[in-house]
């Protein structure tokens, strides 16, 4: 099972020792790959049956609890039969669609790689590792939509898919690491056991919200869907493959994985029937709206999503079993119409389907695909269209209150949906051919084989509905309701709600695809209303997002250095204020401040007069003056608290900075001021209180008790350890003579810097400097 | 006595906060001398103030007998002067040739990149 799944990577990896000695055999060697893989799943159908579901175990991160194990269950597989068996005919039409393309090798790279992710998510049992094949899918999509990678606008579609699916990809991890938190396992099938505990836990909203906007994304819901019409600037087997059979189904394959588990309370239900209901309706609406063959198709397979978006929602078993079979028979008729629109568009270089016509003389076997696939989607008896109507029908006609609201939704989509297929099924086909389409012929039957087994496949299907109804029908339902029920198509209802509502709906659908024509005006009248689509206000927010980063950017990094300093020392300073004055007790405790003699008021009195003289004098030889009295003054203060070493320290150092100071400084220009008034004022307010609160804050250290046992370690130990009378100079060369090299080290680098600076000539040509 | 030094301390961060947000480069300098003084003083008052009995063994005795003033923020700030000499003087000479090649004194002027020089 793990080589199954890895195959394809193993095979995308291989593309470059292939492209090179195996050139022209790449297409077959790469469709026998999806090919060998249907045969495979197949084979697990009888055991599907009967035992429910296979787990299949690797370990990968046991020590984080993330692993491959793989979870072949109804839904999954039927999942891997759409994406084996659909990537199988993708494969083999992109051969001929594709023929001679300079790139040819790297699409199957490509391909490859996303058959392969998408295998999987429907596959993985352990969260972890779907979210991570989930992501796969999204980045291999990205290469996909930007095949045409000379054309802008199919680099932009597929950034935009990119981000709108990645955004959701990252909001799921976040839902699953809700899920393991509260669930406590990653993996799906021991979740399973405590679905209660989970449902009844308060971060329940957060999980299944975070969860909606991951499937949402994927599967173009509403108002997120904008990415998918984009995304069909991707050649028409790609829009085949991954927009409409199986990546953007992969939202829905987490809805339906995760219905028993997380599904049937209220929230989770009626945001599923809201944006369902939302997107069906909106995205039929468009899908008539437009011309592009591409685009209806796209709009329509939106509407879909919708569909069974709205049909889990629902949540009944009938809703479940329509769901199941929606799937399967929404990928194959509208995979079929994306083939045949790509063979229209290959042979006679136009989309829009208000010009073609006709073509039914030219090419008769794409026109019957063509014909099966629309009757399909239109879900005329006899197609497996059909019964997946009738089924979605009598969910919602059961469904109490709600029921009349719900029937005439449904009802409305499928009919706009009716003329959509309608539309790329039948239209060019049928009239009479214009003469600019005369020169095009039938392709080669690797292209229009693939779509006429997707309708004798939906025909079978939908005639013998016994072939599938317990092998592949009963376990989806079974995996995504978790119920037992027997489950039974029938063709023939009797008279009934449902029989009427399905001639309503073709009735009503033949007569408004005998009406309305589609036409570029009406589309283009569409177009005033972009401004309020959520694309554009997306796309608006992101780039006043970017520009609002900007001006952030530009406001704090502005290039002053001073103005970052007053920023932190503001912020720290107001910060530390409010934390001082809010729940700190200030108080002085006089048993601790020693008296003042007057040779110390001397110096205080010094010291300060000297800094007012050092800040306020304009004249640099003050100012270094009044600097070297603040040294001397701070020197007296050592002395006279018993700090002989500091004091002569001080002393020395200080003579030394005051002689320096002069001999370099006296040669520069006058002091100036460049700074306003209003700027002074603002800095000395922010000093004095910056100031205030380092003199608070001391005041606050210096009467907490203070411990000094390592002083008292250094004192007791200097003679006995370290055979030395000054303990200051004990601990400096002694205990921590290290620091002292490393200082010392320090020294000699500022040295060399000073004296290579002082050397340093930037500009060889003016000496004189 | 502490609560002056602690005055002092606060006039010292105060005046070199005020002197670092200068435009001139002599100014910030001094900011810069200003605010390691005032560091300097802090953690030595919280080593309490001792008069008269730096941290010295008598001669001719092993351990001290008598009060003695802690020695650790003695060390650090002995550390602390000489290195700060070493940026001071690092710094003055810095300024000294960036004058020299520019001929301001004005941090603002220095916003631009190398390749302007």
């Amino acid at each position: 099972m793990l080589i199954a799944v890895i195959l394809g990577f193993i095979f995308a990896l291989l593309v470059p020792l292939f492209s090179k000695f195996l050139k022209n055999a790449i297409p077959f060697l790469y469709s026998a790959l999806p090919l060998s893989l249907f045969i495979y799943f197949l084979q697990f159908l009888g055991e599907i049956k009967f035992r429910g579901h296979i787990l299949f175990r690797f370990e990968w991160v046991p020590s984080m609890g993330i692993d491959l194990s793989f979870r072949l269950d109804g839904l999954s597989l039927l999942f891997a039969l759409m994406i084996t068996g659909i990537g199988f005919l993708v494969f083999a039409y992109t051969a001929y669609y594709l023929k001679g393309h300079q790139y040819l090798d790297r699409f199957y790279g490509y391909l490859s790689m996303f058959m392969a992710s998408m295998l999987g998510v429907v596959l993985s049992d352990n969260l972890m590792s779907m979210f991570i094949f989930w992501e796969l899918t999204s980045i291999s999509s990205y290469f996909l939509i930007g095949f045409n990678n000379t054309d802008p606008a199919s680099r932009k579609s597929a950034l935009t898919a990119l981000s709108i699916t990645g955004f959701g990809g990252l909001v799921m991890l976040s839902g699953i690491i809700l899920l393991q938190a509260t669930g406590g396992s990653y993996s799906f099938t021991e979740l399973l056991n405590s679905s209660e505990i989970i449902k009844n836990s308060t971060s329940y909203a957060w999980i299944i919200t975070l969860f909606f906007v991951g499937a949402f994304t994927k599967s173009a819901q509403f108002p997120f869907h904008f990415w998918l019409p984009g995304a069909m600037k991707a050649p028409t087997p790609v829009s085949t493959y991954l927009h409409s059979a199986t990546m953007v189904k992969a939202g829905i394959y987490l809805l339906a994985r995760f219905t028993p588990l997380l599904g049937d309370t209220f929230w989770w239900n009626s945001t599923l029937i809201t944006i369902g209901a939302v997107t069906m309706v909106y995205a039929a609406i468009h899908s008539v709206l437009r011309v592009d063959l591409k685009s209806i198709l796209a709009y329509s397979t939106i509407s879909a999503l919708g569909i069974l978006v709205f049909l889990i929602g629902i949540g009944t078993e009938k809703a479940l079993l329509a769901a199941g079979i929606f799937i399967l028979a929404h990928a194959l008729y509208k995979a079929a119409l994306f083939l045949i629109t790509g063979i229209i568009d290959h042979e006679t270089g136009s989309r829009d389907v208000s010009k073609l016509s006709g073509l039914k003389q030219v090419m008769m076997p794409v026109a019957v695909a063509g014909f099966i696939a629309a009757l399909s989607s239109a879900g005329v008896p006899l197609l497996l269209g059909f019964i997946s109507k009738e089924v979605m029908y009598e969910a919602t006609s059961q469904f109490g209150d709600w029921a009349i609201l719900l029937t005439v939704l449904a009802v409305l989509t499928k009919i706009l949906l009716l003329v959509a297929g309608f539309w790329a099924g039948i239209k060019p086909f049928v009239g009479k051919l214009p003469l600019e389409f005369g020169e095009a012929k039938l392709p080669s039957p690797l292209l229009w084989i693939p779509p006429l087994l997707l309708g004798v496949l939906s025909l079978g299907f939908g005639t013998f509905p016994s072939l599938i109804t317990e092998s592949l029908i009963q376990p989806v339902f079974s995996s995504i309701s978790g119920s037992d029920t027997i489950v039974q198509l029938k063709l023939w209802h009797g008279f009934n709600l449902v029989l009427m509502l399905s001639i309503l709906t073709l009735l009503a659908g033949g007569i408004l695809y005998w009406l309305w024509k589609p036409s570029n005006d009406l589309f283009q009248k569409t177009v005033q209303f972009e401004v309020v689509s959520p694309q554009n206000i997306i796309e608006n927010g992101a780039k006043s997002f970017g520009s609002f980063a900007g001006l952030w950017t530009g406001f704090f990094q502005n290039g002053y250095l001073r103005n970052y300093v007053i920023t932190i020392l503001a912020f720290l300073t107001l910060l530390m204020a409010y934390r001082l004055f809010g729940e700190v007790d200030i108080y002085i405790d006089w048993d601790q401040i020693s008296n003042v003699s007057h040779y110390e008021i001397i110096v205080v009195v010094l010291m300060i007069i000297s800094i007012f003289f050092a800040i306020s004098t304009n004249s640099r030889t003050t100012a270094i003056v009044a600097l070297g009295v603040v040294g001397f003054a701070n020197c007296l203060f050592f002395l006279i608290y018993s700090a002989p070493d500091l004091a002569m320290t001080q002393f020395s150092i200080d003579t030394l900075t005051v002689l320096l100071f002069m001999l370099v400084l006296v040669k520069l220009p006058k002091n100036k001021q460049y700074s306003s008034k209003g700027i002074k004022v603002r800095d000395a307010l922010l000093s004095m209180m910056f100031g205030s609160l380092i003199a608070i804050l001391t005041l606050e250290v210096f009467e907490e008790p203070s411990s000094s046992e390592v002083s008292k370690y250094f004192a007791d130990n200097a003679y006995l350890l370290a055979k030395g009378r000054n303990v200051v100079n004990v601990i400096l060369v002694d205990y921590r003579g290290f620091d002292t090299m490393i200082e010392t080290v320090v020294l000699v680098i500022a040295a060399a810097g000073v004296f290579s600076l002082m050397k340093l000539d930037l500009n060889p040509s003016k000496k004189d400097l | 006595m502490e609560i002056l030094l602690i005055i002092i301390i606060g006039l010292l961060h105060a005046g070199g906060l005020y002197m670092l947000l200068r435009r001139s480069m002599f100014k910030m300098i001094i900011g810069l001398i200003l605010l390691g003084n005032g560091a300097n003083l802090l953690i030595f008052l919280l080593g309490r103030l001792v008069k008269g009995n730096p941290p010295v063994i008598e001669d001719g005795m092993k351990v001290f007998s008598d009060i003695y003033a802690d020695p650790v923020p003695q060390a650090l700030v002995l550390t602390a002067i000489v290195i700060g000499f070493g940026l001071q003087s690092f710094a003055i000479i810095l300024i000294k040739r960036v004058y020299k090649v520019l001929n301001t004194d004005d941090l603002d002027e220095l916003n631009s990149t190398d390749e302007e020089i």
